[in-house]
Protein backbone atom coordinates (compact mmCIF):
# COMPACT_ATOMS: atom_id res chain seq x y z
CA UNK A 1 0.00 0.00 0.00
CA UNK A 2 1.31 3.41 -0.98
CA UNK A 3 2.05 5.70 1.94
CA UNK A 4 1.58 9.43 1.39
CA UNK A 5 2.57 10.72 4.79
CA UNK A 6 3.78 9.34 8.08
CA UNK A 7 4.57 10.40 11.62
CA UNK A 8 5.95 8.52 14.56
CA UNK A 9 6.59 9.47 18.15
CA UNK A 10 6.94 7.98 21.57
CA UNK A 11 5.57 9.17 24.87
CA UNK A 12 6.02 8.11 28.46
CA UNK A 13 3.20 5.86 29.66
CA UNK A 14 1.59 8.54 31.82
CA UNK A 15 -2.11 9.19 31.84
CA UNK A 16 -1.58 12.88 31.01
CA UNK A 17 -0.40 11.69 27.58
CA UNK A 18 -3.77 10.11 26.74
CA UNK A 19 -5.13 13.52 25.77
CA UNK A 20 -1.85 14.45 24.10
CA UNK A 21 -1.96 11.33 21.90
CA UNK A 22 -5.56 12.09 20.91
CA UNK A 23 -4.66 15.64 19.98
CA UNK A 24 -1.71 14.45 17.85
CA UNK A 25 -3.67 11.82 15.96
CA UNK A 26 -6.55 14.16 15.23
CA UNK A 27 -4.18 16.85 13.94
CA UNK A 28 -2.50 14.28 11.68
CA UNK A 29 -5.77 12.73 10.46
CA UNK A 30 -7.10 16.21 9.63
CA UNK A 31 -5.06 16.03 6.42
CA UNK A 32 -7.61 13.52 5.06
CA UNK A 33 -10.44 16.00 5.68
CA UNK A 34 -12.48 13.65 7.87
CA UNK A 35 -15.92 14.41 9.26
CA UNK A 36 -16.23 15.30 12.93
CA UNK A 37 -17.63 11.83 13.55
CA UNK A 38 -14.67 10.16 11.87
CA UNK A 39 -12.21 12.25 13.90
CA UNK A 40 -14.05 11.34 17.09
CA UNK A 41 -13.97 7.64 16.16
CA UNK A 42 -10.20 7.76 15.64
CA UNK A 43 -9.58 9.74 18.83
CA UNK A 44 -11.68 7.32 20.87
CA UNK A 45 -9.91 4.24 19.48
CA UNK A 46 -6.46 5.75 20.09
CA UNK A 47 -7.47 6.77 23.60
CA UNK A 48 -8.43 3.16 24.36
CA UNK A 49 -5.20 1.73 22.97
CA UNK A 50 -2.99 4.22 24.79
CA UNK A 51 -4.91 3.72 28.05
CA UNK A 52 -4.41 -0.05 27.70
CA UNK A 53 -0.64 0.50 27.55
CA UNK A 54 -0.74 2.55 30.75
CA UNK A 55 -3.19 0.42 32.72
CA UNK A 56 -2.13 -3.05 31.56
CA UNK A 57 1.19 -3.17 29.71
CA UNK A 58 3.14 -1.05 32.17
CA UNK A 59 1.49 -1.86 35.46
CA UNK A 60 4.67 -1.64 37.51
CA UNK A 61 6.71 0.96 35.66
CA UNK A 62 6.43 3.89 33.32
CA UNK A 63 7.62 2.60 29.97
CA UNK A 64 7.38 4.08 26.51
CA UNK A 65 4.41 4.01 24.16
CA UNK A 66 5.30 4.13 20.45
CA UNK A 67 2.65 5.72 18.28
CA UNK A 68 2.73 6.10 14.52
CA UNK A 69 0.28 7.09 11.85
CA UNK A 70 0.29 6.64 8.09
CA UNK A 71 -1.90 8.20 5.46
CA UNK A 72 -2.27 5.55 2.78
CA UNK A 73 -3.83 5.44 -0.67
CA UNK A 74 -7.63 5.44 -0.92
CA UNK A 75 -7.92 7.82 2.03
CA UNK A 76 -7.04 5.16 4.60
CA UNK A 77 -5.37 6.06 7.88
CA UNK A 78 -3.31 3.36 9.56
CA UNK A 79 -2.37 3.78 13.21
CA UNK A 80 0.09 1.68 15.12
CA UNK A 81 0.36 1.71 18.92
CA UNK A 82 3.08 -0.39 20.47
CA UNK A 83 4.40 -0.98 23.95
CA UNK A 84 7.26 -3.04 25.33
CA UNK A 85 5.27 -4.07 28.39
CA UNK A 86 4.04 -7.32 29.88
CA UNK A 87 2.14 -8.62 26.84
CA UNK A 88 -1.29 -10.25 26.72
CA UNK A 89 -1.59 -13.89 27.73
CA UNK A 90 -4.75 -14.58 25.76
CA UNK A 91 -5.52 -12.00 23.08
CA UNK A 92 -8.83 -13.60 22.11
CA UNK A 93 -10.03 -13.46 25.70
CA UNK A 94 -8.75 -9.91 26.18
CA UNK A 95 -10.80 -8.78 23.18
CA UNK A 96 -14.08 -10.10 24.58
CA UNK A 97 -16.37 -7.23 25.59
CA UNK A 98 -16.56 -6.67 29.37
CA UNK A 99 -13.53 -8.88 30.02
CA UNK A 100 -11.02 -7.13 32.26
CA UNK A 101 -8.17 -8.29 34.43
CA UNK A 102 -8.02 -5.21 36.62
CA UNK A 103 -11.64 -4.84 37.74
CA UNK A 104 -12.44 -1.72 39.71
CA UNK A 105 -13.64 1.01 37.44
CA UNK A 106 -12.38 -0.38 34.16
CA UNK A 107 -15.29 -1.46 31.99
CA UNK A 108 -13.43 -4.01 29.87
CA UNK A 109 -14.56 -2.33 26.67
CA UNK A 110 -11.29 -1.03 25.24
CA UNK A 111 -11.00 -3.49 22.36
CA UNK A 112 -14.76 -3.44 21.70
CA UNK A 113 -14.59 0.33 21.24
CA UNK A 114 -11.58 0.05 18.94
CA UNK A 115 -13.30 -2.60 16.84
CA UNK A 116 -16.53 -0.70 16.69
CA UNK A 117 -15.00 2.67 15.76
CA UNK A 118 -12.28 1.53 13.34
CA UNK A 119 -12.54 -0.61 10.18
CA UNK A 120 -9.84 -3.11 11.14
CA UNK A 121 -7.99 -3.84 14.39
CA UNK A 122 -5.07 -6.27 14.56
CA UNK A 123 -3.40 -7.26 17.81
CA UNK A 124 -0.01 -8.91 18.11
CA UNK A 125 1.32 -9.71 21.55
CA UNK A 126 4.11 -11.68 23.17
CA UNK A 127 4.32 -12.28 26.91
CA UNK A 128 7.07 -10.25 28.49
CA UNK A 129 7.84 -8.49 25.21
CA UNK A 130 4.87 -6.25 24.53
CA UNK A 131 1.85 -5.63 22.39
CA UNK A 132 1.27 -3.98 19.03
CA UNK A 133 -2.10 -2.75 17.84
CA UNK A 134 -2.60 -1.81 14.19
CA UNK A 135 -5.86 -0.12 13.29
CA UNK A 136 -7.11 1.25 9.98
CA UNK A 137 -10.00 3.41 8.96
CA UNK A 138 -11.10 4.62 5.57
CA UNK A 139 -12.03 8.27 5.61
CA UNK A 140 -14.99 9.16 3.43
CA UNK A 141 -14.19 11.56 0.64
CA UNK A 142 -16.33 14.59 1.14
CA UNK A 143 -17.58 16.25 -2.02
CA UNK A 144 -15.06 18.90 -2.89
CA UNK A 145 -16.28 22.43 -3.56
CA UNK A 146 -14.96 22.53 -7.12
CA UNK A 147 -16.22 19.07 -8.12
CA UNK B 1 -11.88 18.77 33.97
CA UNK B 2 -14.38 19.87 36.58
CA UNK B 3 -17.53 18.72 38.33
CA UNK B 4 -20.19 21.13 39.49
CA UNK B 5 -22.73 19.77 41.94
CA UNK B 6 -26.28 21.03 42.33
CA UNK B 7 -28.70 19.67 44.90
CA UNK B 8 -32.44 20.03 44.52
CA UNK B 9 -34.68 18.08 46.89
CA UNK B 10 -33.87 14.38 46.53
CA UNK B 11 -31.85 14.89 43.36
CA UNK B 12 -28.11 15.48 43.03
CA UNK B 13 -27.01 16.66 39.61
CA UNK B 14 -23.35 16.50 38.66
CA UNK B 15 -22.45 18.76 35.74
CA UNK B 16 -19.33 17.23 34.25
CA UNK B 17 -17.03 19.17 31.98
CA UNK B 18 -13.83 18.66 30.02
CA UNK B 19 -12.49 15.37 28.65
CA UNK B 20 -13.50 12.17 30.40
CA UNK B 21 -10.71 9.64 30.05
CA UNK B 22 -8.67 7.38 32.32
CA UNK B 23 -6.61 10.44 33.33
CA UNK B 24 -9.53 12.56 34.54
CA UNK B 25 -11.94 9.83 35.66
CA UNK B 26 -10.60 9.45 39.18
CA UNK B 27 -11.07 13.10 40.19
CA UNK B 28 -14.55 13.15 38.66
CA UNK B 29 -15.48 9.96 40.44
CA UNK B 30 -14.31 11.34 43.80
CA UNK B 31 -16.25 14.59 43.37
CA UNK B 32 -19.44 12.71 42.48
CA UNK B 33 -19.07 10.16 45.28
CA UNK B 34 -18.46 12.89 47.86
CA UNK B 35 -21.66 14.65 46.84
CA UNK B 36 -23.63 11.41 46.95
CA UNK B 37 -22.30 10.50 50.38
CA UNK B 38 -23.08 13.95 51.72
CA UNK B 39 -26.62 14.26 50.30
CA UNK B 40 -27.84 10.66 50.04
CA UNK B 41 -30.05 11.46 47.02
CA UNK B 42 -32.74 9.14 45.68
CA UNK B 43 -31.69 10.22 42.21
CA UNK B 44 -28.28 11.04 40.74
CA UNK B 45 -28.15 12.88 37.42
CA UNK B 46 -24.92 12.94 35.44
CA UNK B 47 -25.03 15.80 32.97
CA UNK B 48 -22.65 15.42 30.00
CA UNK B 49 -23.44 18.70 28.23
CA UNK B 50 -19.91 20.06 28.69
CA UNK B 51 -17.98 16.82 28.19
CA UNK B 52 -16.04 17.31 24.97
CA UNK B 53 -14.69 13.76 24.74
CA UNK B 54 -15.32 10.43 26.42
CA UNK B 55 -13.84 6.96 26.01
CA UNK B 56 -14.67 3.72 27.84
CA UNK B 57 -13.31 5.23 31.08
CA UNK B 58 -16.62 7.11 31.15
CA UNK B 59 -18.45 3.79 30.97
CA UNK B 60 -16.44 2.59 33.96
CA UNK B 61 -17.45 5.75 35.80
CA UNK B 62 -21.15 5.27 35.02
CA UNK B 63 -21.10 1.54 35.90
CA UNK B 64 -19.29 2.23 39.17
CA UNK B 65 -21.86 4.89 40.20
CA UNK B 66 -24.68 2.54 39.21
CA UNK B 67 -23.29 -0.18 41.48
CA UNK B 68 -23.03 2.22 44.41
CA UNK B 69 -26.53 3.65 43.94
CA UNK B 70 -28.10 0.23 43.61
CA UNK B 71 -27.14 -0.54 47.21
CA UNK B 72 -29.45 2.23 48.43
CA UNK B 73 -32.09 1.78 45.74
CA UNK B 74 -31.33 5.15 44.18
CA UNK B 75 -31.80 5.93 40.51
CA UNK B 76 -29.15 6.96 37.98
CA UNK B 77 -29.94 9.27 35.12
CA UNK B 78 -27.70 10.40 32.26
CA UNK B 79 -28.49 13.57 30.35
CA UNK B 80 -27.31 15.69 27.43
CA UNK B 81 -24.85 13.27 25.83
CA UNK B 82 -23.30 14.30 22.51
CA UNK B 83 -23.47 11.94 19.55
CA UNK B 84 -19.94 10.62 20.24
CA UNK B 85 -20.67 9.98 23.92
CA UNK B 86 -24.02 8.40 23.12
CA UNK B 87 -22.35 5.92 20.74
CA UNK B 88 -19.89 4.81 23.43
CA UNK B 89 -22.76 4.48 25.94
CA UNK B 90 -24.85 2.44 23.49
CA UNK B 91 -21.95 0.12 22.78
CA UNK B 92 -21.79 -0.65 26.50
CA UNK B 93 -25.55 -1.11 26.84
CA UNK B 94 -25.73 1.62 29.48
CA UNK B 95 -29.44 2.14 28.80
CA UNK B 96 -30.03 -1.07 30.75
CA UNK B 97 -28.54 0.51 33.88
CA UNK B 98 -29.47 4.13 33.65
CA UNK B 99 -32.06 6.37 32.08
CA UNK B 100 -30.65 8.19 29.07
CA UNK B 101 -32.49 11.48 28.76
CA UNK B 102 -32.45 14.71 26.82
CA UNK B 103 -30.02 14.07 24.01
Amino acid sequence: MQINNKFSMNVMAKSANEGFARACISAFAAQLDPTLEEINDIKTAVSEAVTNCIVHAYKEKIGKIYISGELCENNIIRIKIRDAGCGIENVEKAMEPLYTTVGGERAGLGFAVMQSFMDTVRVRSALGKGTTIVMTKKISRRISLNA
Amino acid sequence: MSVEIKVSGETVTAYLSGELDHHSARAMREAIDNAVELNMPSRLVLNFRNISFMDSSGIGLVMGRYRNLKKTGSELCITETSEQIYRVMKLAGIERLAKLEGR
